[in-house]
């Protein structure tokens, strides 16, 4: 079989690369396959593309009727101005030391609690794992208020604490879940001979589950990377300040003028987006084989 | 005699489970800070009334009588979020599986449009739920244009609260990247040999489809109607932004009005209330859904 042969979906098909069952397309099936590919993308991207559009345009051009697709002319310009309309730099700082704390946070503490779920034996173990995957089932609202008071009276408002703080506890029940279960399917031989080697637990840890666990953890950190980079609700209630915003929270301000500026808003937008895409993309392998290789699949 | 050689673990099993003990005390320490520390002081401020300002006056029952009797804007907030769920949550369930579906065939480049179709995922909710109120405006709005490009009949989307929230579950739609990959990974890892097997005995791709994919995804489609629930019942930021819960009301969403009631009213005694009438309510579905499942999800034989 050639490598650009096409095939309809592993589920429809016997599973096997070109069985009895499975079906071999034709060129123009193919053909048909990834126009119908393309056409689901642009409307699922169409937003984007809008959003990327109107970031370029000027602002008669927003408001013509019928709307138009293309710029005309390319106004590059309107990214200078977004920078300036709003204090992009300080916002976008802020955004990184909230996103970088929070991450390192989870992605630390999360592998080390799934360590002691995964690799160490004790009484309570499974009760606690029990309590543990109840709490993802916990709606957050019931607990924000309480700890909106808590970090109001510890003095935290207006400060990075209240958004990076928590992620050190275990990161979330999601996360901790998904790289249990891929602890679980490391054979436990090589844990065992570095014990008889002599070594700790942190050190098996360091030296043999993490750089197994490559592709797990970078879906952490992806899926991490994106909720803190994107979260709305967190930064609107703990940053008053507007010297604290995160760049998420920041973009609504645009329409705090007497009319929205559009192309401004736009282009911020789709600056606020361009770090994470680029990280999107980079860790995009790894991503889609740590998505199969985690307990996500199921069970 | 009762044995008397009830087993004393050793010393080095003893260690083990101190640091067993050690690894998820993080987890553990944060439980306790972060979730039943704070659901227990909900529990207390739901019954005082209370603003972070001053201390908490206790009122007895006076928030949930308040709520149940005098609250007109509880019972459609209520409605508003259940007409919201309804409609939202299958339909995201639905349209991921396929997409799920679509992204399965194996061909060439097929893993760019993986990640393509992941972009709206990623696009900040602020940014996306501006550009959904471009797109839906009344005067300059595409969806406007195209309608009637197509002789079809306009709609001021946003203004006719009979069709605001059809508007939300639209745009919901837009989120299902984050559904669709569990899905196309689940998809991924039903073992082939079902497959292989069921065509050697001649099933056709409906019946292999049917009994094969079907029942091997459910207990995925479980997992994400339990999380999509939660999650659609605690919708807030597009609501936040684009409508601010208007026309008359028809988008206060529920998690939108306790925040109002928290954060803008400081009424943070009956936001509490509120947190918890929304907590039972979510718990009711989810055990629900638990009992359910053993009627429809497939669980493979206890490895």
């Amino acid at each position: 079989m050639t490598e650009t042969s096409a095939e309809v979906p592993l589920a429809l098909t016997g599973g096997r690369k070109k069985g009895a069952a499975g079906l071999s397309m034709s060129g123009l099936a193919r053909l048909g396959l990834y126009l119908f590919l393309s056409l689901v993308c642009l409307v699922l991207l169409f937003p984007n593309i809008w959003m990327i559009s109107t970031s370029l345009k000027d602002s008669p051009q927003i408001f013509a009727y019928p709307p138009e697709l293309i710029p005309r002319p390319f106004l590059w310009s309107n990214y200078l101005v977004a920078i300036q309309k709003f204090p992009f730099f300080l916002y976008l700082r802020n955004t990184l030391v909230v996103t970088g704390l929070a991450t390192f946070g989870t992605v630390l503490s999360a592998s080390l609690v799934a360590f002691g779920f995964a690799r160490r034996r004790f009484p309570e173990r499974e009760v606690l794992f029990g309590v543990l995957l109840s709490t993802m089932m916990l709606p957050s609202i019931v607990t924000l208020i309480p700890t909106f008071v808590l970090f109001t009276r510890l003095g935290w408002v207006n400060t990075f604490l209240p958004l990076t703080v928590p992620a050190f506890f275990g990161g979330g029940a999601f996360y901790i879940f998904l790289l249990r279960q891929f602890y679980l399917t490391l054979p436990y031989d090589y844990d065992e001979a570095a014990y008889i080697d002599g070594a700790s637990s942190l050190r098996v840890w360091w030296e043999i589950i993490l750089p197994f666990s490559k592709a797990p953890l970078a879906v952490i950190t992806v899926f991490t990377v994106l909720s803190n980079w994107n979260d709305f609700m967190g930064p609107l209630i703990y940053m008053n300040k507007p010297h604290m915003r995160t760049l998420a929270l920041g973009l609504q301000f645009f329409r705090d003028q007497r009319y929205t500026q559009w192309n401004y808003l736009m282009a911020a937008s789709t600056l606020t987006l361009i770090p994470v895409l680029i990280l999107f993309f980079a860790a995009q392998r790894y991503f889609m084989e740590g998505i199969l290789l985690t307990g996500l699949s199921g069970r | 005699m009762a044995l008397q050689t009830k087993h004393r673990p050793g010393p080095l099993a003893r260690k083990e489970a101190w640091e067993g003990r050690l690894y998820i005390l993080p987890w553990l320490a944060g439980f306790v800070i972060f979730t039943i520390g704070p659901m227990a002081a909900s529990i207390y401020f739901s019954f005082t009334k209370y603003s972070v300002l001053s201390g908490a006056d206790w009122l007895g029952l006076d928030n949930y009588t308040k709520l149940f009797v005098n609250d007109r804007l509880f019972g459609l907030t209520l409605y508003n979020t259940f007409y919201f769920v309804i409609l939202s949550v299958p339909l995201n369930l639905f349209v991921a599986f396929l997409v799920a579906l679509l992204l399965s065939v194996q061909v060439r480049g097929i893993n760019l449009y993986r990640t393509l179709y992941y972009l709206p995922v990623i696009t900040p909710a602020v940014a996306s739920a501006l550009t959904w109120g471009m797109l839906f405006s009344g005067d300059f709005g595409l969806v406007n244009a195209v309608l009637q490009a197509l002789g079809l009949p306009t709609f001021n989307w946003l203004f006719n609260p009979k069709i605001t929230k059809l508007v939300f579950v639209i745009m919901g739609l837009w989120g299902i990247g984050g559904s669709a990959i569990i899905f196309l990974a689940g998809l991924q890892n039903v073992p082939r040999v079902l497959y292989e097997a069921a065509g050697i005995d001649g099933a056709n791709l409906w019946h292999r489809f049917r009994h094969i994919t079907v029942p091997m995804m459910t207990p995925l489609i479980f997992f994400n109607l339990v999380l999509g629930i939660i999650g659609t019942f605690q919708v807030f930021t597009g609501a936040y932004i684009i409508t601010a819960g208007g026309p008359a009301n028809s988008t206060l969403f529920y998690v939108l009005y306790l925040y109002n009631n928290a954060f803008r009213f400081f009424k943070m005694g009956y936001a509490s209330a509120l947190a918890w009438v929304l907590f039972v309510i979510i718990l009711v579905f989810t055990v629900i859904q638990l009992r359910m499942a053993r009627l429809w999800v497939f669980y493979e034989a206890e490895r």
